[in-house]
């Protein structure tokens, strides 16, 4: 039980995502107690042929087409998200004071497919550069799928977006509730996006780095923790939640997800691809420490693991440092079994997925583990169906990107009774 | 080209650029000012060039503010094409 001031605590109060196998947070869920893969081959310009993960939304819920055209890939994700979190969390933005509401998104990259697009563009006409786009200086800024948001929504308020590779979607997070608690605003609508499979170049550098997965059924190339898994499946997405202070959730009688308890975000620094055991672990303990809880009060682990041999044992390796084998009535899990790799977004992604066990108490699966990995055999590691359990009150998100950035969160239940 | 292919040639690169607009319904002689922004001119701008060749120099970008303007200023550039 919390001892902070329902003004200094934090929920989530509105859940708006797009996801490689569903929209929606209902729809979401329902495919990850079910098993449906959101992954499929996709032929991509240059490299060919790979498994990924895209999503299938419709941008004109909340887009012109002519806005659709001019803007990013990961601008229509954070749209969509961003809409669809607004109106589940019952905001109606006419009745709100906007100058108070912030956008804050963590992306891994960004400009990578807008500037692959140009290049390809104006190879048509000999590399001739009065061909580039007027537009690419907007798509590519770094704030541009935040400032896409405001744009749309005319939202007047701060915003920003984080660069944190893989770790983004949980700083993402971070940032909106940091600057709730700063006191710089009193709603953030926070997460993470990804467009990154729409360019060549992230399948080919991961190809180049063995480290794109490969199988001959796409549903079955995303296999964290499985002794046969060959690496990563790159996918979009995005994932948006709406924050605010817990005193004034309860005012507006809002429904409550859950309450953002503890973070923490470090770095390796150590190499700027292989993780870092030790420093993932300390990870994990200071967002513990800082929500106060024991590791044995963590109902659901939900893992970072992508796929790749070290990276997959490495977490498993601080997992068991943290939680050892004296915590009876902690679960392990992973999403991106289902939806590869959604970069920016897949922190975000992955916490809104496991959610709903607040509700129903239920551990969704890692899928496509036929032989699991002694490496990663983690005890009480759910594998390849849904596991209900007595209660779930308390989420751990792990997530680790390059250049040695972890970040993780914990979400508690609320009311945790 | 005909002044109706150039006509029928702008209604194209418009209808590319903002496809929310019926521009086949759009009056001529009405300003495309508010139903196009700066960026959009500066695409019309573009899409003559790629298409066409047809460099239009920021000088004359007065000359494309109404439809029949802009068939207008193309009808001597786009007559041998």
């Amino acid at each position: 039980m919390s001892t902070q001031s329902p003004h200094d605590r934090i929920v989530i109060t509105g859940v708006g995502l797009t996801a490689p196998n569903a929209n929606g947070l209902t729809d979401f869920r329902e495919a990850l107690l079910t098993g449906r893969s959101g992954i499929a081959n996709m032929d991509m310009r240059y490299f060919g042929s790979a498994p990924a993960g895209l999503c299938d939304f419709d941008a004109t819920k909340y887009q012109k087409r002519r806005d659709i055209r001019n803007g990013t890939r990961a601008g229509s994700i954070a749209i969509y998200c961003a809409g669809e979190c607004l109106q589940d969390a019952g905001i109606a933005l006419e009745q709100l004071d906007t100058t108070r509401l912030g956008v804050f998104l963590g992306l891994t990259e960004h400009g990578n497919v807008e500037t692959e697009n140009e290049i390809y563009e104006i190879s048509k006409y000999e590399y001739d550069t009065s061909y580039w786009s007027h537009h690419h200086n907007p798509r590519t800024v770094a704030n541009s799928p935040a400032g896409e948001v405001t744009v749309r929504f005319g939202i007047p308020g701060p915003h920003y977006t984080v660069g944190a590779a893989c770790a983004a979607g949980n700083l993402g997070l971070v940032h909106g509730a940091q600057q709730i608690l700063l006191g710089e605003v009193d709603y953030a609508l926070a997460g993470g996006i990804s467009e990154s499979p729409r360019t060549f170049g992230i399948f080919a550098a991961f190809n180049s780095q063995n480290a794109l997965a490969r199988h001959e059924d796409p549903t079955k190339a995303s296999r964290p923790f499985d002794k046969n898994r060959n690496g990563i499946v790159i996918s979009e997405g995005g994932a948006v939640f709406l924050l605010e202070r817990l005193d004034h959730a309860l005012d507006r009688k809002a429904k409550i997800y859950g309450e953002l308890a503890g973070w923490c975000y470090n770095s390796d620094a150590t190499d700027a691809v292989l993780p870092n055991a030790e420093r993932q672990a300390q990870c994990v303990r200071k967002a513990l420490e800082k929500a106060g809880m024991k590791p044995r009060e963590i109902s659901i682990v939900n893992t970072h693991a992508t796929g790749t041999k070290a990276g997959d044992e490495k977490e498993c390796t601080a997992l068991r440092e943290v939680f050892g084998d004296t915590c009876p009535d902690t679960y392990f899990n992973n999403t991106k079994s289902f939806i590869g790799h959604c970069m920016g977004a897949a922190a975000a992604l992955e916490l809104a997925g496991n959610l709903p066990a607040f509700q129903d108490n239920i551990v969704h699966p890692t899928i496509n583990v036929d032989e699991l990995d002694e490496a990663c055999a983690l005890p009480n590691l759910v594998l390849n169906t849904p596991r209900k359990i007595g209660k779930v009150t308390a989420i751990l998100n792990n997530s680790f990107g390059m250049m040695g950035i972890n970040c993780v969160t914990i979400v508690t239940k609320y009311p945790n009774a | 080209m005909t002044r109706a292919e150039i006509h029928d040639a702008v209604i194209d690169i418009l209808t590319e650029i903002n496809p929310d607009v019926d521009w086949k319904g759009f009056v001529p002689e009405d300003s495309l000012r508010g139903t196009l922004e700066s960026m959009d001119f500066l695409d019309v701008v573009m899409e003559l060039r790629k298409r066409y060749k047809v460099e239009v120099p920021e000088a004359d970008y007065g000359h494309l503010s109404t439809l029949k303007g802009c068939v207008d200023y193309l009808e001597a550039p786009l007559a041998s094409k």
